[in-house]
């Protein structure tokens, strides 16, 4: 995972739940560059396209609410968001995102303060998200360090083997 | 401590916790099944280790594309299949289990004080039984495969307080439908959820693992019962041992974030309406919604006690036409022991289809699919967009009864109004 990321926002509403985001008859597609072109399907059939250059993706709240499936981040992932903020998430969907290397943030206030098409900068070592666009800055809580390490190490597998091998 | 706080004290070897602590919980149980298993694999392979911690620890049941409804699932069976082989695990193939939520406890997998993780959401149900127990993702079983070990952060509890003899044809689900609806889908985000009182203490086991099931439906980490006599009764032949179920009672002075009363006496059947599982309303209220298919099934509602219910409302009745009824027991034992007492006479006689167990259309990947503009009403657990088929359908969820009246009549229908109509 990079410190410092600067991308394009694509905003969505409250509640995004997992089978909007990859939803049950895609769940039998094992290559996360085929599950990426369903990323979003529920709500927007373009988003995989709009996504491709890479996208922060704002949400409201409980966002990825629903399902366990690994499938969902991980088509957000692939397609092309390098971070989802959201004025919270569902615990599951929060540990998934990390555990494949997804960084989540929980920013309380980010979607008022967002539009689709505004350019946001994030600096996760000061836990800092600036919105280029309108100059609203936030600072978010920090995750705990060994959160942080799994982020750094590019997921819970990668962390888990740089741990086994000490 | 209050019963979470006591099983994870023990899981991760302390005399005490606290809300927001973070421990390192070992882990009893670890359940995965046909479409979250696969990924699992890879990312176990990927960590290199060769043999999972502990292999009678791992169980993997087959239930979602079951049977295989596309070469790609065969594909992801056969895997699974291998993998339970390789490692020597306990494996439910087709025919031989069902509902993963319903196969755990039947078998004996879930025993009180246990942690238990699932990849699946509603792992949770199983805390119907005094487990903890919490659904978590395909990469995250991976490490628990190889370490036996995972982190949690220990989660405050909202004690849900329940009194009040339920009226006939409202059901634990109708309570749950109604919890949700008053808390809203993150009221219990990062959670527990405590149910208590006579209503709870009163409930069939069946009724406890509805109510529980659905707690992530409110965000909650898990939702747990307090074991009893009941849960005694069940465990029995089931477990080899139902452990010393004092010890994992709330204290007196356990803590509470808050606590929520809720009186069943005057309930009425409750509906949650697209597309959002807190849009919940009496039946009496929602007005005329026309349905084309009933299903009565999943693991919220697909128990012995959840088809008794429906067979005794649509007996000697129809399926209205245009209307298709799917009825889907959640296990080879619901199955039996449904047929044996004759309910499968009486919804084939009603002109309804049974199908095997297994997680059926509630999550619309494999049968009982909606075409764009079809309204299911559903005992199942979730109503989001697209979640039973097409973007373009609606969901509606109820009781096994509200299920079985509104397939009688095609359109949303409280129970009891059908039989005064009769």
């Amino acid at each position: 995972m990079q410190n410092k990321i600067k991308a394009k926002a694509i905003k969505f509403g409250g509640n995004i739940d997992t089978d909007v985001i990859l939803p049950g008859q895609y769940m039998t597609l094992v290559d996360p560059n085929e599950l990426a072109k369903h990323a979003l399907a529920g709500l927007d059939v373009e988003f995989p396209k709009k996504a491709q250059k890479g996208v922060i993706l704002i949400g409201g709240k409980n966002f990825g609410c629903g399902s366990s499936r690994e499938q969902a981040p991980l088509a957000l992932k692939y397609s092309g968001v390098k971070c989802v903020i959201a004025e919270s998430f569902a615990r599951i969907f929060f540990r998934n995102a990390i555990n494949i290397g997804l960084p989540v943030i929980e920013c309380k206030g980010i979607s008022s303060a967002v539009e689709t098409g505004d350019e946001l900068a994030v600096d996760f070592e000061v836990g800092k998200v600036e919105n280029l666009s309108n100059g609203k800055k936030f600072q978010v809580e920090k995750l705990p360090t060994f959160i942080m390490e799994i982020l750094t190490d590019g997921g819970l597998i990668e962390n888990l083997r740089r741990k086994m091998k000490k | 401590m209050n019963i979470t706080e006591k099983i994870l004290a023990k899981a991760s070897g302390k005399s005490e916790v606290h809300p927001g602590e973070i421990v390192d919980a070992n882990v009893d149980i670890v359940m995965v099944h046909d479409l979250t298993g696969p990924l699992a694999v890879e990312s176990f392979k990927k960590i290199g280790t060769l043999k999972v911690w502990d292999h009678k620890k791992v169980v993997v049941i087959l239930d979602h594309q079951v049977p295989a409804e596309s070469i790609k699932a065969a594909e992801l069976h056969k895997t699974m299949r291998q993998f339970a082989k390789d490692q020597n695990l306990t494996f439910y193939d087709v025919g031989r289990g069902g509902i993963c939520h319903q196969v755990m406890p039947e078998k004996g997998h879930v025993v009180p004080g246990n942690v238990i993780v699932g990849a699946d959401s509603h792992t949770c149900t199983y805390g119907a039984f005094g487990a903890f127990a919490t659904g978590i993702g395909s990469t995250e079983a991976a490490a628990v495969f190889a370490t036996g070990k995972i982190w949690f952060r220990v989660p405050p509890t909202i004690k849900v307080n329940v009194k009040g003899k339920f009226k006939k044809y409202v059901t634990p689900k109708d309570l749950i439908l109604n919890i949700i609806g008053k808390l809203s889908t993150d009221g219990a985000t990062y959670k527990a959820a405590e149910f208590t009182g006579p209503t709870i203490k009163d409930m069939s086991i069946a009724g406890r693992m509805t109510v529980c099931n659905m707690a992530v439906e409110m965000g909650a980490k898990n939702g747990i019962i307090a074991p009893d006599e009941t849960t005694r009764q069940f465990l029995e032949g089931r477990v080899k041992k139902v452990p010393d179920l004092k010890a994992l009672q709330s204290d007196e002075d356990a803590e509470y974030e808050r606590t929520v009363e809720f009186d069943v006496a005057k309930m009425e059947s409750q509906v949650a309406c697209p597309s959002s599982v807190d849009n919940v309303k009496p039946v009496s209220e929602v007005g005329d919604v026309p349905i084309e298919q009933a299903f009565i099934g999943s693991c919220t509602n697909g128990r012995l006690e959840d088809l008794q219910l429906a067979a005794q409302v649509i007996k000697g009745r129809k399926v209205k036409d245009g209307v298709r009824a799917l009825v889907i027991p959640a296990s080879q034992e619901v199955w039996r022991q449904a047929m044996q007492e004759g309910l499968f006479e009486i919804f084939t006689d009603a002109g309804a289809i049974i199908c095997g167990s297994a997680c059926g259309p509630c999550l619309g990947g494999h049968i009982g699919l909606l075409a764009a503009g079809e309204t299911c009403v559903s005992s199942s657990n979730r109503n989001f967009i697209g979640r039973m088929g097409s973007t373009q359908a609606k969901v509606y969820l109820a009781s096994p009864a509200t299920v079985a009246a509104s397939a009688v009549t095609g359109k949303l229908t409280d129970p009891t109004k059908l039989e005064a109509k009769a």
